[in-house]
């Protein structure tokens, strides 16, 4: 190419190129540039150099690229690979990160105000700020969107070591998609205010059915060359620790009931080492 | 004294000489006075400076730092677009507030019941590590704020989160109640919609227009937990 041309070359991406490469990843896709004079043919071979590379971009795009990452993972569907589609391959951290910090405070506040709202209807229960709940929220939420796609990876990593393709996704796609599949349920826990038994365990369904549909549609495409034991059983357990997930939330959090039952068991739990204590000296129940 | 002499005869055939080598034969026929006296008439302004700052009294020292911070403070709580939280920033006054505000939040007895209100150190760690997040995501977002900079006025905008804390207290010690409740509300609200717009004028111009919110958000989250520590704060 002479360097005209090399200086007139500019990267333009054009959308049925697009769309082929997300059906097929690794093809080498040649267009001609209607702008070069020269009628040069600009070669643009896509591979998985194009994901490695964008790892170095922590934090991508502006406000529409994330919330169009964020209306993906709202609505999967069959055909949609959401690292291909909606990330590009190019991960970000900000969703992710804030999603799950929004996502663990959202929980404690919720769990914090459904207490509030059973005391209003019966005053015998205890109120209390419940401040260790945001810690155990915070720990648990940020455990499981990263250390999940840490061991997600490194399986899919080892399996497809025998291979010579390079077909899963990096470290940084994974946790984007767990980030971004569990945003689905900030609204649903906000929604299990409502004190109805059965249209909270409705929520829930529907939230863990949209996550994990997010989620295996997105891992059908890596998962499925290989045995369909392996397949199923990879699937199965990614759906199994999502619904654990929700599920040890609702409880954890949402649970004002048992908690009149534990009140009285705590102060019988202060009365032993009150009677230990010489009866002349009238000690304060507040031990340790 | 010698006099001037210069080699007379051709230049073609006298031999090269250095440069200026003529000059040590040049005499000068009459004096010239070079001596005399040489004052600085004003003495350097650092030295007195730093003079003065060593053999200050405590009193002035701590007097001028107060004064920095509660100027700063005045520019909280009047945000206009001035840059005077950004230029002299100083961590002394998130420091004050932070430390007020864990202290007015901690539990006060040392109660059975593990659930209860934060401790000092909970709220302590939330802040700090809250407030170096958003600097850290802020900086990964591409804003031209420096991080203490960053630092600086998002400490400097609790300031009326705490006036509502010591708000809330004072409203406590009339006894709870469902009026008791809407005025905390009402008060906590206000506060924080302050504390974000305040911290908004500071620090939203330092990012690119698309990435605005993007940046804002983590500060209305961070606002938000320290307004629901706040609000759920009961006295033992």
């Amino acid at each position: 190419m002479t360097m005209a041309a090399v200086d007139e070359l500019a990267f333009h991406e054009f959308e049925e190129a697009a769309n082929l490469l997300v059906e097929t990843p690794h093809a080498a896709t040649t267009c001609r540039s209607d702008q070069l004079t020269s009628q040069d043919h600009v070669a643009v071979t896509v591979g998985s150099s194009v994901g490695y590379g964008a790892e170095e971009v922590e934090e991508e795009g502006d406000k529409t690229a994330v919330l169009d990452r964020i209306k993906g993972s709202l609505l999967p569907w069959p055909g949609h690979n959401f690292v291909r589609h909606h990330l590009r391959n190019r991960p970000d951290l900000y969703g992710p990160f804030w999603i799950c910090a929004t996502l663990a405070f959202v929980l404690a506040v919720t769990g914090n105000l459904t207490l509030v709202l059973a005391q209003r209807r019966d005053p015998s229960i205890h109120y209390s700020p419940q401040f260790h709940k945001v810690t155990v929220a915070g720990i648990t939420i940020y455990c499981y969107a990263w250390l999940v796609p840490l061991a997600l990876w490194g399986f899919l990593r080892w399996r497809q070591g025998a291979r010579e393709r390079i077909g899963p996704y990096t470290f940084l796609e994974t946790v984007c998609v767990y980030g971004y599949s569990l945003f689905v349920f900030i609204p649903t826990v906000v929604l299990w205010l409502i004190p109805v038994s059965w249209l909270q365990w409705l929520f829930g369904a529907l939230a863990l059915t949209l996550s994990a549909a997010g989620l295996v549609f997105t891992l059908w495409p890596v998962v499925r060359e290989d045995t369909r034991l392996v397949a199923a059983a990879l699937l199965s357990a990614v759906v199994l620790l999502h619904a654990l997930l929700a599920v040890g939330c609702k409880l954890y959090f949402f649970q004002p009931l048992p908690l009149e039952r534990v009140v009285p068991s705590l102060q019988a739990a202060s009365l032993p080492p009150n009677i230990l204590l010489p009866p002349t000296q009238p000690h304060p129940m507040a031990t340790s | 004294m010698a006099e001037a002499e210069e080699p007379a005869g051709d230049p073609a055939t006298a031999s090269p000489r250095p440069l200026f080598a003529g000059l040590s034969d040049i005499s000068i026929s009459q004096d010239i006075p070079i001596e005399g006296e040489i004052t600085i008439p004003v003495r350097s302004r650092t030295r007195e400076f730093d003079s003065s700052t060593l053999n200050e009294s405590v009193r002035n020292t701590i007097m001028r730092d107060l004064k920095a911070v509660g100027k700063k403070f005045m520019h909280v709580l009047y945000p206009r677009k001035s840059n005077t939280l950004l230029r002299d920033w100083d961590l002394w006054g998130p420091l004050i507030l932070c430390v007020t505000l864990a202290l007015m939040l901690q539990r006060g007895t040392v109660d059975g019941e593990k659930d209860g209100g934060p401790q000092f150190a909970e709220v302590f760690v939330i802040v700090w590590f809250g407030a170096v997040t958003i600097t850290l995501n802020s900086k990964l977002l591409g804003g031209n704020i420096s991080f203490f900079q960053s630092l600086c006025v998002l400490g400097y905008c609790i300031l009326p989160l705490t006036v509502a804390m010591m708000i809330c207290r004072l409203v406590l010690l009339a006894g709870p109640g469902p009026v008791n409740f809407m005025i905390r509300l009402f008060v906590v609200a206000v506060m924080f919609a302050w504390s974000v717009i305040a911290s908004t004028a500071f620090l939203a111009d330092s990012q690119p227009p698309n990435r605005k919110i993007l940046a804002v958000y983590p500060v209305f989250l961070f606002y938000f937990v320290i307004s629901w520590m706040i609000l759920t704060f009961t006295p033992q």
